[in-house]
């Protein structure tokens, strides 16, 4: 819709002073998709040319917070990493369709930091980092899951820049089991989990997203039992971190971020144990 | 900077507005094919192609567009018109109904061809549930919508004289796929003045002041109105054709508010943008009131009344206890009804809030045209509506002005539903432009359709039910509560409707009612698709089943037992209506269609349950529904057939077009009767211009009512042609045989050209016409029966269709492919007020739910296929033996819904939608009873 309060659109490249009534605009897809009557300006990051996706020589991967959905879908289609099934698993937990993927970003995904954001769920299960760039050009990096602090709350301070997310070579190693709940069939994520099986020290990592009102990534130095597990999550996961809204009642949330999770574990110990034997 | 951009071929250099998104900029520059739906991004009418690739334009900045080429969907045709293959596959299938949401369809469907067998292919054209999760239809049900997809053809071009009851595709189709069919708003109006509404943020409030100042002094705003500029008079915003059935409540701004949502003030302005600033910047000084939300808590002592203000003039039953209308009623006695029977079932009954959702929104363009007489200009309000002439006559008793200074017409509709049977934006439109004598625009965001429109009215029924060990009803009574929101706009009307057919079809001793239509601080409900039937339906069927099921009973055999037979009369609690008749009688086939597929999953020849995972549970259940094929109390159509001087027809009819289909079915009928094929006739409707009245494309009269209308008319042409064809040959009439273009006189061929030409040299003009008309009076019933199979996931709440099947009877079905849409849309839209459709309201009555990603509509991968059987009925009444068939196939589908996961899980579910969480938490709680 037209955000008929804006009067200017910036080019990002230029270091301008940060104003009140100033947003980053990435893709454009949340900005434009609700009233936004604060906004007096948007800095576009569509010609700031950054790379969309980079890997290092250590293997680990650099996404840029301007990569679209549709490209970090067809990167991941191709990328040989064992983790690799879980980039399109997440793409598709979108409630949107792939015409919304060729223009929203990785990072506005992020940075709006809600609870079915499945961008959210993909990087914080791959254990990534968030590369943020203050106003006054001072750089500091923060865990996905720690970035993410409720729902649509993050650690941002105004005028700071989501400028990449990496997510680590050991973690795109991992063997990955993905379960995702919704009310509806192709719905929103009324829960979202994602195992991750550390390959080389056979460490297991269970991310419950969408459920919760933030990313709560469990790591198992050794994969947990049925009944160690639950006990995890519901030592860690307080009563109201389930996320009540309309998309699912709380009861449910809990009951499927359980299940879930179970069934993750089930699922890459169960691939553990045979490849054992 | 200097800005480019190609659309379709074509440049356009204009700056676009810093926050100005793609979609708006299309349109601004005539490209209407573009549709607004939901501009969030959510449905994705406005898809658009920017350098190859499908995006949602209401999300597209439209800088980003500079330097690149942007195909819309009148860029798929070639330039010499030639259609794209997407486009004709439309058109075979029919793989539309209103088509406001065809473009984006069209668009997204072009984008998946080409990307088929590319590098990027990842089978999305052999997955459509997740290709078409951006692409909303709220018509179709999505069948027609693949076929189309798949090049399923099921047009034909029947020979002359035989359109009726053949697969005639709609005549605007052409128009709908290349994107310039003309709906409301896809008009250029020069001067255009755009409005925008300030709206209540209090559920209750005087307004004590409204400063007005700095809105005024907002550049381009031309006038701001409040209450204080808006007529005293109180009126109602439902359309029915006798006004005296609405309470008269509503101003056109009001100095009392009485829901979130409400209008204060509207500001009118050069600019949309204008206009929004300078709603920010009013200043309104309320005194808040006490509030109430619950019905049931409005009608006890002490709670605020809502129109209290009001006298016996509004017709409001008692507005002192919020009650907006009640009817109470027995025949014979209950109580003993009750003592004579071996089980009774009572159980308390829910529906939620639901929206229409019609992919255009309200909204109309008014403005002044010269009168044809040359007596200076007269008003024209370009509207979203189902009732242009009660519209006109509402509008003309507002402003006091006379019928033939008003002209209300629409264009081609995006959907209604019922919900444009309501005077939801011609009022204060027309006040602006009265006062300014200026051309102005209001066009809903769809967040407005959703706290400044109407609902489904959500209802509570009590239902009591006894019956003896053998299966006989004994009695039937109902306490029924209708939540008809701060406004009584369709209020008694819904609550009369709803204790009507759902009643009189079983045949009980003993029955009553008392029901209340109950005012509260909420956004008002107002007509929806079935008008409170389908909410009691839920609760007679789902008791119903329940009842057999005690009695250990088959509930269709205890259905078989007890409802009325084609000869019986039809019994409410609340009188008889004495011009309604059973005139054509299908509910048994209807049932034996749902017998025969009990039948054949019990013999496993329906396989649909066998790749059902372990765990889950597979039930099955039905739903059965009656409805009069019109409104009670008259409803109105006039027509005109004319010969044309090129030998083609020309129908002239009021009713609107709004993907219904009644204009293939009025061409039809009209192609019959003359002995034509359907290419020679055009329709002209929903304009006040074209005829003398219409009461509205509403109560499912399209067919019944103004095809009744537009059949006598052509009959009387055919006869008044061949009168005149006789004078014209010398040849004794009844050898004078009308064919496709020409009369056959004794041999001597007479075209119709010749003939009209003749009829003019002869003076005999009025001879070329003939009109016809109906009143709508008597009426039939239709019936109609759902089934489903189900399968349930008691870990997850999880509900699966395996198989859905829906028998209609519809007497002589007009046009199967059209009907077969109608059941097949009737039956999604229900399924998304059963399964997950919710308007919700926090405790101030402030919608929450009020965009699209909020409030879930059935999508593609939502809605099984349909088996839509049709009933071998012919009506007495009906034209050529017709009855309608728009508002009832959704009647019976929540309580099959219900009563096959009953049958699945052992769970009598009373409350809409069952969303996975729910149906999960009272199986869990059952388990856990159980388990106890």
């Amino acid at each position: 819709m037209d955000l008929n309060t804006v009067t200017d659109v910036r080019d990002g490249r230029r270091h301008e002073p940060w104003r009140p009534g100033d947003a980053w605009l990435g893709g454009g897809t949340y900005l434009f998709s609700e009233p936004q009557p604060r906004l007096r300006r948007l800095v576009d990051l569509s010609r700031m040319g950054w790379e969309p996706l980079t890997r290092a020589e250590d293997g680990s991967l650099e996404i840029a917070a301007t990569c679209t959905i549709t490209q970090l879908s067809r990167y991941g289609r191709t990328m040989g990493v064992e983790a690799a099934p879980l980039f399109e698993q997440c793409c598709r937990a979108f409630l949107a369709s792939f015409k919304i993927w060729n223009m929203a970003t990785v990072g506005g995904n992020l940075c709006n930091g809600l609870p079915a954001g499945p961008m959210i769920s993909l990087t914080a299960a791959l254990d990534g980092v968030c590369l943020l760039r203050a106003q006054d050009g001072s750089v500091r990096r923060a865990k996905v899951v720690d970035f993410v602090t409720g729902a649509g709350r993050k650690d941002l301070a105004e005028g700071e820049l989501l400028r990449s997310v990496t997510l680590p070579a050991r973690a795109l190693g991992s063997r990955t089991a993905f379960r995702q709940a919704s009310l509806y069939g192709l719905g929103r994520s009324g829960a979202l989990v994602i195992g991750t099986l550390d390959p080389v020290d056979g460490s297991l990592a269970v991310t419950i997203s969408a459920a919760t009102v933030r990313p709560f990534r469990l790591w198992f130095p050794l994969p947990p039992d049925r009944d160690e597990l639950r006990r995890a999550v519901e030592a860690a996961v307080r009563e109201e971190d389930w996320f009540d809204d309309i998309h699912g009642l709380p009861e449910w949330r809990r009951h499927m971020g359980l299940r879930l999770a179970e069934e993750v574990r089930r699922e890459l110990t169960h691939s553990l144990e045979k490849s054992a034997r | 900077m200097s800005f480019h951009v190609r659309v379709n071929d074509r440049s356009h250099d204009d700056e676009p507005r810093a926050g100005q998104c793609l979609r708006t900029y299309l349109r601004e520059r005539g490209w209407f094919g573009v549709k607004k739906g939901c501009d969030a991004g959510d449905c994705g009418a406005c898809t658009v192609h920017v350098d190859g690739e499908p995006v949602h334009s209401c999300l597209y900045p439209a800088v980003r567009a500079e330097g690149r080429a942007v195909t819309t969907v009148e860029g798929l045709a070639s330039p010499d018109g030639e259609l794209h293959p997407v486009q004709r596959k439309f058109l075979d299938a029919q793989g539309y109904q209103c088509g406001f949401c065809t473009a984006g369809f069209l668009m997204t469907t072009v984008a998946l061809e080409a990307e088929r067998g590319s590098a990027h292919d990842d089978g999305k054209l052999d997955d459509l549930p997740r290709a078409f999760k951006g692409n909303i239809c709220r018509c179709t049900g999505y069948r027609a919508i693949e076929d189309a997809v798949q090049g399923v053809r099921h047009t034909e071009r029947p020979c002359a004289g035989k359109a009726v009851g053949k697969n005639v595709a709609a005549p605007a189709g052409p128009q709908v796929v290349t994107g310039t069919a003309r709906y409301t708003f896809d008009v250029e109006v020069p001067g255009l003045l755009h409005m925008k509404l300030l709206r209540s943020p209090h559920p209750h409030a005087r307004i004590v002041a409204v400063d007005t100042a700095a809105a005024l002094r907002v550049p381009g705003v031309h006038a701001v109105l409040t209450h204080e500029d808006a007529p005293p008079t109180l009126y109602s915003s439902a359309r029915h054709e006798h006004p005296t059935e609405d309470p008269d409540d509503t101003r056109v701004l009001d100095s009392v508010v009485r829901y979130v949502g409400q209008r204060v003030a509207a500001v009118v302005a050069d600019s949309e943008q204008a206009a929004e600033e300078g709603c920010r910047r009013i200043e309104v000084t309320y005194e808040q009131l006490p509030y109430v939300t619950d019905p049931e808590a409005a009608m006890l002592p002490g709670a605020p009344q809502l129109h209290g203000d009001k006298g016996p003039e509004a017709r409001i039953a008692r507005a002192e206890n919020n009650v907006a209308g009640e009817v109470h009623g027995e025949i014979g006695d209950v109580e003993t009804g009750f003592a004579e029977a071996d089980v009774v079932y009572e159980e308390t009954f829910r529906t939620q809030r639901v929206q229409h959702a019609s992919l255009e929104t309200h909204g109309c363009v008014a403005y002044f045209e010269p009168k044809e007489d040359g007596t200076g200009e007269r008003l024209t309000v370009r509207s979203s509506t189902q009732t242009p002439f009660l519209t006109r006559r509402a509008l003309c008793a507002l402003y006091g002005l006379p019928e033939d200074e008003v002209r209300v017409v629409a264009g081609r509709v995006g959907g209604g539903f019922g919900g444009k049977q309501e005077m939801l934006t011609e009022d204060i439109v027309t006040l602006a432009a009265l006062k300014l004598r200026r051309p102005v625009k209001l066009e809903y965001t769809r967040a407005e359709q959703f706290h400044g429109a109407t609902t489904r009215h959500p209802f509570t029924i009590g239902i009591t039910v006894g019956a003896r060990a053998d299966g006989t009803l004994t009695a039937v009574r109902m306490r029924v509560v209708s939540n008809t929101g701060a406004y009584g706009n369709h209020g008694p009307a819904v609550m009369f409707h709803s204790v009507g057919e759902s009643f009189a079809v079983y045949r009980a001793p003993n029955k009553k009612v008392d029901a209340y239509s109950v005012y509260t601080n909420a956004v008002p409900a107002g007509a929806f698709r079935g008008y409170g039937l389908g909410q009691v339906t839920f609760a007679v069927e789902s008791a119903m089943d329940e009842v057999a099921r005690r009695l250990g009973m088959d509930p269709l055999v205890f259905r078989e037992k007890n409802v009325i037979g084609p000869g019986e009369p039809m019994h409410s609690p609340i009188g008889e209506e004495e011009d309604l008749f059973i005139a054509s009688y299908g509910l048994d086939q209807c049932l034996s269609v749902a017998r025969r597929a009990i039948a054949e999953a019990a013999s496993g020849e329906d396989t649909s349950a066998d790749e059902v995972p372990e765990g889950w549970l597979v039930g099955q259940g039905t739903g059965m529904a009656m409805i009069a094929t019109g409104p009670p109390g008259g409803h109105y159509a006039d027509a005109r057939v004319s010969l044309l001087p090129d030998g083609t027809y020309d129908v002239a009819v009021g009713t609107a077009e709004f993907g219904n289909g009644t204009t293939t079915v009025h061409q039809q009928i009209t192609a019959g009767a003359l002995g034509t094929t359907e290419d020679r006739v055009a329709v002209r409707q929903s304009d006040t211009d074209v005829v003398r009245h219409d009461t509205g494309a509403f109560g499912s009269a399209g067919t019944v009512v103004a095809g009744k209308a537009v059949l006598l008319a052509a009959g009387s042409l055919a006869e008044r042609l061949r009168t005149l064809a006789a004078r014209h040959t010398g040849v004794a009439r009844h050898l004078c045989v009308l064919g496709a273009e020409a009369f056959d006189c004794a041999g001597r061929t007479v075209t119709l050209k010749e003939l009209y030409e003749a009829g003019h040299a002869r003076g005999a003009a009025e001879e070329l016409a003939a009109d016809g008309h109906w009143g709508g009076s008597p009426r039939s019933v239709a019936f109609n029966a759902q089934w489903f199979r189900v399968a349930v996931d008691p870990a997850t709440g999880e509900i699966r269709i395996l198989r859905s099947v829906h028998a209609a009877d519809a007497g002589k079905v007009m046009n199967p492919m059209q009907c077969r849409g109608q059941v097949e849309g009737g039956v999604a839209q229900a399924l998304g007020a059963t399964l997950f459709e919710n308007v919700r309201i926090d405790e101030r009555g402030k919608v929450t739910t009020a965009a699209f990603r909020r409030y879930r509509l059935p999508q593609y991968a939502d809605v099984p296929r349909t088996e839509v059987h049709f009933t071998e009925t012919s009506d007495a009444i009906g034209p050529l033996g017709a009855k309608s068939m728009s508002e009832s196939p959704f009647n019976p589908v929540a309580p099959a819904l219900a009563n096959a996961l009953r049958d699945a899980t052992g769970v009598r579910f009373t409350e809409l939608p069952l969303t996975r969480d729910r149906v999960w938490l009272a199986l869990e709680r059952q388990a856990r009873v159980l388990g106890a």
